[in-house]
């Protein structure tokens, strides 16, 4: 019969519809709230969706995976009185392994001396270039550089950022990526400890 | 009139006194104004590279662009009110841009998505790339990211929204008297190079200048 | 294991071949190079006897190399059979003088059109014999050929990355303030734009078949009522930048054109100065609907200069990775294929939810959802999370499956689609290895070539499936082909889960420097547009001396004026949309 195939169509279109309500009737007669709750949002993307799939950012925003990457931006270990201790210790691998270049590192020289200091001076990225590919953070051996999770930075300008505005906490950084962040502290506690127990061998 | 005094009635939640709330509606032409343009930003349907899929994923149902009035994507530029620059511009293409920006109406407002069109990108140092669109268009806001995720596309189409609340009738180019065509960009030339004619003199004293350093 | 269909091995292949050409045919002797050089006066007659009677029918990729310090240009070829086995690889050398010129193989292998024009474009190899050698990517009048070795961009910097001015002393400036322009500008000496004639697009014009016939004078009644039209570079539905100029006969296209570089980023100069490590963000960007196959096809090449294994788990991942690419890819084919058919929007929507599933996997895996970045040498760089590859499995066994039937319940019997599709000709076989078209085009006109299984790479001998092939060469075998490969790649992904094994990930340590020995290597794999191919040549430096991509997308547009011809212009559009092309890997 010719217009089977389009009737066909359109049954599917018509599930789809009716999928809309009857999921959002389910949920309400379990009780449970379908929008603006982190349920309702792990429900929208997992295998299991039917019904609409909109996730309405800004209210409602997509749980983010840890691993999900978008601007780098710099760490620092809070000392005491507030006092920023940045990770970074101007080694400029950073700079090198970037693809498009797009990361300026001023080393500090101490003033006496002439030599280096573990510390930048200043660090800027321009985040026009970046392509947020995350070899910084991957190639990083001080944990000094990772990469954010904050994407709404849209901004009426050019975006370079420098060392004050790369700097973020550390406490910021266990947060959007705690499972990292434990792994990371307890490399590095293993490791302190180790050097711990051969200097007191040594000794 | 002191206009200073009635400025804050342009933002969003001005406060009304306690005293005649529910009782009376205060607004003002901009506002009216503003809050029409803001929900019909429409976009004129055009995509250079990679920004231009995760362009398309945000007007799908997932983030479902039409929440903002911007889901009428328009492949013609006379009915379109934003070009959302989506991907790396080349020197190539750059001539097709200007005369498609040319032919859209006032208002009219460009959106760099992405580190291409913002700056070159990571594509910036190649030798068919425009170093970013604000070369030649005046850009109102800037995504960066490459791409940016459809998330961060509405977050800088908010962006946009906040800039359009900024705006007041009075001031607004499109309206100012003998300045039709304020906006207009003349077109690059494609030579042995792309050539923007607004610099051309400058261009050639630089040329000049190259041989005698030579 | 398959054993590889054809019955010469490519040892023997290359004893006759000297044996049949002892004069002008020699093996390459240097170290890690492979293949013939072929003499440039004999090169037309080698390829025909290489065509016709060694079997390799299928021409994959075209390229030039500039050897700068040896004065020489080279020209590389590789050929493949239909039939399956290890390709071959020929050469011919040119003295670097103006102009290169080299014999065009255009008339042996049709494939070679664009592919000749390319090198002509960017190294300035001449090709004898091309009857259309224009610029491909860079316009007419620009002027350098900038991948020859001695070209330098405007924000040229230094010659290989990582750049000296970024640290220690790295103080931010923009490019531009170091160019003489200010801006990415390279005019040549006293130029003034006064005395300067722009080129026209008439030479495009005139390749078209109106305006070579015009002055034809008894032609010229018939072919008067032509029409020139232009579609794109802004064009809804050329799938980006493209541009087509069309001869119309009323609605009947008699002749067309594309033209591409819209969307020109400079892959091959940038890739050159990059590290090799720094590339694989970039390959992402060339197809960037399915950046696990772009980084896969450049792992490979690199992999096999560098001579090291994979890490088993990381295979298994690879595969997976893919072989989901593949099915995402698929599905917004079909999503958008419908839409350039006029409806807008409802089934491209339909496609559009399933992709962003699969692309969540992506972002919890790579970070990214779409320029993943994932693949590292000798691995891939973090592993998958069970939760992930529980999510996975979901949706391989669960959703996909049930989402394909219902795509498919939902369009296939469709009258209007039907009417649309059926008894269009696309291609049929030997139109499409004449021209090099690879992938779902190739397989849907009857031939039954795919790299995973006439090539194999990765761990592809190990799963159980069959090659999707379909015998009409019509657009609705085209389309439906689509949905096989769905279902065989879910076959594989079903194996591939089940099979997976514990351990490391990467079989190297974490290494930004990786060392390269010199020599040459062809990565290939099977991307879901077709044919994707790294060509890599090492000097043993950090950076790679020649990188060149063999992009699918690009060479399957050579067959698309054979396709169009004398088809209407509403179907040109369509047909457009079956070679499934994406501009990034066209223009790159």
């Amino acid at each position: 019969m010719y217009g089977k195939g389009i009737l066909k169509g359109l049954g599917v279109t018509l599930k789809r519809f009716a999928d809309t309500y009857l999921d959002d009737i389910s949920w309400w007669l379990q009780g449970r709230k379908r929008y603006y709750t982190q349920e309702g949002i792990a429900h929208r993307s997992s295998k299991n969706t039917r019904g609409i799939f909109t996730v309405q950012y800004p209210e409602e925003q997509l749980i983010q995976p840890e691993e999900f990457r978008y601007v780098p931006f710099l760490v620092y270990n809070e000392g005491a009185e507030g006092k920023k201790e940045v990770r970074c210790t101007s080694c400029g691998i950073c700079a090198k392994v970037c693809p498009p270049q797009c990361i300026w590192i001023v080393r500090t020289n101490d003033p006496n001396t002439g030599k280096p200091v573990p510390e930048p001076k200043n660090f800027y990225i321009d985040m026009d270039i970046c392509m947020n590919c995350g070899f910084c953070a991957e190639y990083c051996p001080f944990d000094a550089i990772k990469m954010d999770h904050d994407f709404a930075i849209a901004s009426y300008g050019r975006n370079v950022y420098n060392l004050e505005k790369l700097l973020k906490p550390a406490s910021y950084y266990a947060e959007i990526r705690p499972l990292n962040y434990v792994k990371e502290e307890d490399a590095r506690k293993a490791k302190e400890a180790a050097k711990a127990a051969k200097a007191e061998a040594a000794a | 009139m002191e206009e200073n005094k009635y400025e804050g009635l342009n933002l969003p939640n001005y406060n009304i006194p306690e005293d005649i709330q529910n009782v009376v509606s205060v607004t003002t032409i901009d506002r009216l104004y503003n809050w029409g343009r803001r929900w019909s930003v429409w976009p004129l349907m055009f995509g250079l590279a990679c920004c231009a899929i995760e362009m398309i994923a945000a007007q799908a149902s997932r983030y479902d662009m039409a929440r903002f009035g911007m889901e009428v994507m328009r492949p013609t530029p006379r009915q379109a009110d934003m070009m959302l620059v989506s991907g790396t511009v080349t020197k190539k293409m750059l001539p097709s841009i200007i005369r498609l920006y040319n032919q859209m109406p006032e208002p009219k407002y460009v959106v760099a998505m992405g580190a291409c069109a913002s700056s070159g990108g990571p594509f910036k140092e190649g030798y068919n790339v425009v170093a970013g669109i604000d070369k030649f268009l005046p850009v109102d806001v800037y995504i960066p990211g490459c791409p940016p995720t459809p998330q961060a596309l509405i977050a800088g189409m908010i962006k946009l929204q906040e800039k359009i609340d900024k705006q007041s009738i009075k001031k607004v180019r499109w309206y100012e008297k003998g300045k039709v065509d304020s906006n207009y960009v003349p077109m690059p030339i494609l030579g042995p190079d792309l050539i923007d004619v607004r610099r051309s003199a400058e261009f050639e004293a630089a040329a000049v200048k190259k041989e005698g350093v030579a | 294991m398959t054993a590889p269909a054809s019955t010469l091995t490519l040892d023997l292949v290359s004893a006759s071949l000297v044996a049949r050409f002892p004069d002008f045919v020699t093996a390459d002797a240097r170290p890690g190079f492979s293949g013939f050089i072929v003499k440039k006066e004999n090169l037309v007659e080698v390829a025909t006897a290489l065509r016709d009677e060694f079997g390799f029918d299928l021409l994959s990729s075209v390229t030039g190399v500039d050897y700068l310090a040896e004065n020489k240009m080279e020209v590389v070829y590789h050929a493949h059979r239909t039939t399956g086995g290890p390709g071959l690889v020929f050469k011919v050398q040119a003295e670097r003088v103006d102009p290169v010129e080299v014999p065009s193989l255009i008339d042996v292998w049709a494939g070679a059109d664009f592919q000749e024009r390319e090198a002509w474009d960017l190294l300035g190899i001449k090709f004898t014999g091309h009857p259309d050698l224009r610029r491909i990517l860079m316009w007419e009048g620009f002027e350098g050929h900038p991948l020859r070795k001695d070209y330098k961009e405007a924000f040229f910097e230094e010659e290989t990355k990582p750049y000296k001015s970024r640290w220690p002393e790295g103080n931010h400036t923009y490019a531009e303030f170091k160019n003489p322009f200010r801006d990415n500008l390279n005019l040549p000496e006293n130029f003034s734009l006064d005395n300067y004639q722009p080129q026209t697009e008439d030479q495009l014009y005139f390749s078209l078949e109106r305006s070579s016939q015009k002055h034809d004078v008894g032609r010229e009644k018939e072919m008067g009522d032509h029409m020139v039209v232009n579609m794109g570079p802004h064009h809804p539905s050329t799938h980006g930048v493209l541009r087509v100029a069309v001869e119309l006969n009323g609605e009947t296209i008699t002749s067309l054109k594309p033209v591409m570089g819209y969307l020109h980023r400079n892959h091959d100069k940038i890739g050159e100065r990059n590290t090799y490590l720094q590339i694989m963000p970039y390959t992402d960007r060339l197809d960037y609907f399915n950046s696990m196959a772009n980084n896969f096809g450049y792992a490979i090449a690199v992999e096999k200069l560098m001579k090291i294994p994979v890490a088993e788990r990381a295979e298994y991942i690879r595969v997976i990775m893919t072989e989901l690419s593949r099915i995402q890819n698929h599905l917004i084919f079909i999503g958008m294929l419908i839409n350039d058919m006029g409806s807008m929007y409802t089934p491209s929507l339909y496609a559009f939810e399933e992709r962003e599933l699969i692309l969540d996997i992506f972002e919890a895996v790579s970070g990214a959802r779409m320029m993943c970045n994932y693949f590292r040498f000798g691995g891939v760089v973090r592993d998958v999370p069970e939760d992930v590859l529980r999510k996975i499995k979901d949706l391989v066994h669960d959703r996909l499956p049930a989402k394909t039937d219902e795509m498919e319940r939902f369009l296939n019997e469709n009258e209007v689609l039907v009417a649309r599709l059926k008894g269009i000709h696309v291609l049929n076989a030997e139109e499409a290895t004449h021209h090099s078209v690879t992938g779902p085009c190739l397989r849907a006109a009857g031939v039954p070539y795919d790299l995973r299984r006439a090539d194999p790479y990765s761990v592809y001998d190990r799963f159980d499936f069959d090659v999707a092939v379909r015998y009409n060469g019509d657009m609705y075998d085209n389309y439906l082909i689509r949905f096989d490969e769905i279902r065989q790649s879910l076959r594989i992904l079903e194996q591939a889960l089940k099979q997976i094994p514990g351990g490391p990930i990467n079989s190297q340590k974490p290494q930004y420097q990786v060392r390269v020995p010199a020599g040459e290597a062809y990565g290939r794999v099977e991307s879901p547009k077709g044919e994707l191919a790294y060509y890599v040549v090492s000097n043993g430096k950090p950076n790679p001396y020649r990188y060149h991509v063999r992009a699918p997308s690009f060479v399957n547009l050579t067959a698309v004026e054979t396709m169009c011809k004398g088809v209407k212009i509403a179907d040109f559009v369509v047909l457009l949309a079956m070679l499934d092309i994406v501009m990034g890997e066209v223009d790159r």
